[in-house]
């Protein structure tokens, strides 16, 4: 009888587990995660931008800096691949860029910068203090680099991808292909709808 | 028939920038928005005997630099280097993943399809050095990395 029972539990627990459907991700799930909650920055028309500004779009960001002479346009150029191939949903997706280095990244050249890639990016950016504080929240980790007459930033690399209700669902490892990073947005428009 | 090889050899030393020792090939800049002050140049240098590049200028810039990209985990790493080895008859990527060139306090805005000029300064094992001009062409800053690959991307 109590065997029955327990058998009776675990086939309901199976049951419930394929009805929930997992959805698997390329990017690392990180649903529920205690950091990267929001951030509070300025765009380059001099207004303060929070993820409660971009609701009822995906949005993917990404920690960078203008002289980055590699992984950042390539984070660019990919997200606007995914955009460009998601068609009409692109409209959906939202990425922003911060730059770790708003010494020289004033706001016209993180304009210029995100344009350049795709007119609908958005470049945010805050003082010394501010920028610190927001690679914290989202443990990003820079630090700057002297060279011989100037200085560069190293960064970590990885693209954050909120869902429609704000929500940060992935981290994007910057070695992912299009496709891959393509796959991982559908699969959250489609577990996530705006609506 | 063997003049004729070396006739196209000689023709293929021609289209790239000859020099005794060191051949480069594909010498390309990203393009810039008009409020960037610094770029990157790429290209592939093949020393016929072991040297080393040792210096880069160029007109465009008031300052450059070489410097070594690396990832480590994921974080991206740059450094400034002295300068890069050239194993004789290994042909080295100066690319944006690896060692490349930093233009530093750039003039003016490097715009897609603009020639930059670039001396790069090699010394041989004996510490003789000599320079090569090379023009390198601008690519669009959203271009994908790699040479030579992507020029089909150029066309508009």
């Amino acid at each position: 009888m109590r065997h029955q029972r327990i058998w009776l539990v675990v086939a309901m627990l199976v049951l419930a587990a394929c009805n929930r459907v997992d959805p698997s991700y390329s990017g690392i799930d990180v649903t529920g995660a205690k950091f990267g909650k929001d951030f509070r920055l300025v765009d380059p028309d001099g207004r303060v931008r929070t993820l409660a500004d971009f609701r009822g779009k995906v949005v993917m960001l990404f920690f960078g800096f203008t002289q980055c002479p590699d992984v950042c346009p390539t984070a660019l150029l990919r997200a606007a691949e995914v955009r460009k191939r998601l068609g009409a949903e692109g409209s959906n997706l939202q990425v922003i860029f911060i730059t770790i280095d708003p010494e020289r990244d004033t706001a016209a050249l993180m304009r210029e910068y995100t344009v350049a890639f795709d007119p609908s990016f958005i470049g945010l950016r805050t003082d010394l203090e501010g920028t610190r504080k927001v690679a914290d929240d989202f443990n990003v980790y820079f630090e700057k680099i002297p060279t011989g007459k100037s200085y560069t930033m190293d960064h970590s690399a990885f693209s954050y991808v909120f869902d429609a209700q704000g929500r940060l669902r992935l981290v994007v490892r910057d070695d992912l292909s299009v496709d891959q990073v393509l796959a991982d947005i559908r699969t959250i428009m489609k577990f996530s709808p705006s609506a | 028939m063997n003049r004729l090889i070396l006739a196209s050899l000689i023709s293929l030393a021609t289209v790239s920038s000859a020099y005794a020792q060191v051949t480069v090939k594909d010498p390309w800049v990203r393009a810039t928005v008009p409020a960037q002050k610094t770029t990157g140049a790429f290209m592939q240098l093949s020393a016929a005997a072991d040297s080393r590049l040792v210096a880069v200028r160029s007109s465009v810039a008031d300052m450059v630099e070489i410097h070594a990209m690396t990832m480590s985990g994921n974080v991206m790493r740059m450094r400034a280097v002295s300068g890069v080895d050239l194993p004789a008859g290994k042909p080295v990527d100066i690319e944006p993943d690896g060692f490349h060139i930093m233009l530093m306090g750039l003039k003016k805005q490097v715009k897609e399809g603009d020639t930059v000029p670039i001396t790069l300064v090699f010394a041989g094992k004996d510490g003789k050095r000599q320079s090569v001009e090379v023009k390198a062409i601008a690519r669009p800053l959203s271009a994908a990395m790699g040479s030579g690959g992507d020029a089909g991307n150029m066309g508009h």
